[in-house]
């Protein structure tokens, strides 16, 4: 069956939709309600963020929309230092979109919750003309504690750089899915809350961290450069790719340090609580090949250099533009 | 590999430029921080082997005024998208209601052809030696199948007479040469230009170890009309005859403007009489006008100039606002240059 302009008309049709596919998956006693906002307990401090997402295809090896929706709201509470507690989601679809799809979009979203520990409490369903494209937008509440204050501009000289695990996947998935080539690549799409909870129960002292989304590593790198207004310096050797998305990147002309991923973190620690942190965030679930992949340097100059391979020094830039694949 | 290093940094002799032809290697070098790496006495100047920097205005304002004609998709690399021509790029002319398709490999316009047998696509065929073969096959196919709802804009240009005329300039004491192209061609390509101008080629692969071991080949070899071959498993001296069969096949050499440099005889491909029906009206683009006349892509493309000699580097043209052809793509040198010379390389 195809999703019709009905299904958006807010009358009966809207109604059967939202039982069948998402009420039924995402049940929870505040949804269940159905009232038109959900009411639910608070903290004393706050983190809310939202995210839309629109990528193609809709199913990719490694994940889908729906599973992404989930962790890219989630995973941006996380990097703030909450703990991730409410979703809302809103779905635009197209008309002809396929209803068992987008069944399958929502047991995934379903799924990737219960993962995250976070529950679907609101939502909304609009149908647009168009051929049969399904967009997703995801807002999300976190609890923080009182004493927690994360961020760029809490990082010093002499702190530790550590991220989560290799870069490019998710990018790298995408690209081969949209050309029909066949590898073994797989995105990364991962709820990071157990590798971000076990750096919190390890007692490191975390100043920062992000997820390594679109724009890549070099681009977050950046953005804590300027903001700390520090110097940051990276051991090319220590930054993890996996074979097959190094090779995939060399033909393509592309970088995995300006490739997105939805399952990594870049944290700063302090430098006593390095093996610590590291030996945390391997033993934790999506984290076993994080790695130590850098420092950041005295203030002054604000900027990401690398140490390369071959002992040379090379400047990191932010991505500009669109990260085009090179044509020769 | 330390071993490398430490004897190309012992390099004593007088002062050299050496050129990397191939847009690849431009960027494997800054990557590499291969210029860190190095005595002062040996500079690197990056030469016309970026396609999508040597594609003269009259090209890209074809290309734009294609994709705003009914039922007509343009389907370009991506490189290609933000080139400016002389009022504006293609993601310009998208934004303006043209229709641009953006792929990874020509070949997929196979599908697109198919799949809307009303419109026509265009597709921006720029490029050397190394991506002509994969056009001649497109063209085969498009043929076999009867698909005729393809066009090719073509912008194709052979290597050897470009270097022909920066070694007359007289500026560069060595080639590292285009290993992309090398795997087509053949290596033997060179020996001619090496000869005639009594300077070393050195063909390298793209790893920073190659493109090193390269540099010092061509440092122990100045004033030698010689062709090293440090890309042996991959390159031969007789390339690879198929792909070549193939090309002569579809094209022809034709003259070929150069985005900087002007017209160079016999330097491009256009398409045989037999596949005239596939092109989109290549012939006559040869104006070259930068939409803004202080650029000096030109001669930085030769390597008479520096890119931070440009009155713009920098300041009005910058990679997100790019003026100039080699600011545009990652493989151009004002691009590295910018992002280099934000930090300085050697910190």
């Amino acid at each position: 069956m195809k999703i019709t302009m009905a299904h958006g008309s807010g009358g009966q049709e809207t109604a059967a939709l939202i039982e069948q596919v998402f009420a039924s998956r995402f049940q929870n006693p505040v949804l269940a309600k159905m009232e038109d906002a959900a009411v639910v307990p608070g903290a004393h401090r706050l983190a809310l963020t939202t995210d839309s997402f629109v990528v193609t295809p809709l199913f990719f090896p490694g994940g889908d929309i729906g599973r992404l929706s989930v962790c890219g709201t989630v995973n941006d509470l996380l990097m703030s230092g909450a703990t991730p507690k409410y979703l809302t989601c809103g779905f635009i679809l197209e008309e002809g979109a396929e209803l068992s799809e987008l069944e399958r979009i929502a047991a995934s979203m379903a799924d990737t919750a219960r993962e995250a520990g976070v529950s679907v409490v609101a939502g909304d369903t609009k149908v647009v003309e168009g051929k049969g494209g399904v967009y997703i937008n995801t807002a999300g509440v976190g609890f923080l504690p009182a004493d927690r204050e994360l961020g760029a501009d809490h990082c010093r000289e002499g702190d530790v750089l550590l991220l989560s695990g290799t870069l490019g996947d998710h990018h790298a998935a995408i690209l081969s899915a949209r050309m029909g080539i066949e590898n073994e690549i797989r995105s990364d799409c991962a709820p990071l809350c157990e590798g971000v909870a076990a750096l919190f129960e390890a007692g490191v002292q975390v100043k920062a961290m992000r997820d390594v989304t679109r724009g890549g590593l070099a681009t977050v790198l950046n953005e804590w450069a300027q903001q700390s207004g520090h110097g940051i310096r990276l051991e090319e050797e220590a930054v993890p790719v996996s074979k097959e998305v190094e090779a995939f990147c060399g033909i393509l002309g592309l970088d995995p340090l300006t490739m997105g991923n939805e399952g990594k973190f870049v944290v700063a620690v302090a430098k006593q609580d390095e093996d610590r942190a590291l030996a945390a965030l391997k033993a934790a679930r999506y984290c076993a090949h994080a790695s130590v992949i850098g420092r950041v340097e005295g203030p002054g100059e604000a900027g990401v250099w690398m140490n390369t391979r071959l002992g040379g020094t090379r400047r990191v830039p932010a991505l500009y533009g669109e990260g085009l694949p090179r044509i020769c | 590999m330390t071993d490398l290093i430490t004897a190309i940094r012992r390099y004593d002799g007088p002062p050299v430029q050496f050129m990397e032809v191939c847009g690849t290697h431009t960027a494997a070098i800054a990557k590499n921080g291969i210029r860190s790496l190095l005595p002062e006495t040996i500079r690197l100047v990056s030469g016309p082997g970026c396609p999508v920097c040597v594609t003269v205005t009259a090209y890209l304002d074809r290309l734009i005024a294609l994709s705003k004609e009914p039922d007509t998709v343009v389907v370009s690399f991506g490189d290609l998208l933000r080139v400016p021509g002389s009022k504006g790029s293609l993601s310009d002319g998208k934004a303006e209601g043209g229709r641009v398709q953006m792929v990874y490999s020509p070949m997929e316009v196979l599908e697109l052809a198919r799949k809307n047998p009303d419109q026509t696509f265009v597709f921006a065929a720029v490029g050397f030696e190394t991506t002509a073969p994969v056009y001649a096959l497109l063209l085969k196919r498009a043929k076999e199948q009867g698909i005729e709802n393809i066009r090719l804009l073509t912008s194709l240009k052979t290597m050897p007479p470009a270097i022909d005329w920066v070694c007359r300039q007289g500026q560069v004491d060595g080639f590292l040469a285009p290993g992309h192209v090398s795997v087509v061609t053949g290596s033997r390509l060179f020996e001619p230009l090496a000869e005639r101008y009594r300077l070393p080629f050195a063909v390298a692969g793209f790893s920073g170890e190659s493109i090193l071991a390269a540099l010092y080949g061509l440092t122990k070899s100045t004033g030698k009309g010689t062709v090293l071959n440090l890309y042996p498993s991959v390159v031969t001296r007789d390339g690879n005859r198929q792909a070549w069969e193939a090309v002569k096949e579809c094209f022809v050499p034709c003259d070929a403007a150069w985005r900087g440099i002007g017209i160079i005889k016999d330097s491009g491909l256009k398409l045989k009489a037999e596949y005239e029906r596939f092109d989109a009206g290549s012939g006559g683009l040869m104006e070259d006008r930068e939409a803004n006349q202080a650029c000096r892509c030109a001669q930085v493309l030769v390597g008479r100039l520096e890119p931070a000699g440009c009155p713009l580097f920098g300041k009005a043209c910058t990679p997100t606002t790019p003026q100039g052809a080699c600011m545009v793509s990652t493989e151009g040198s004002c691009y590295h240059a910018f992002l280099s010379a934000e930090g300085g390389i050697s910190r």
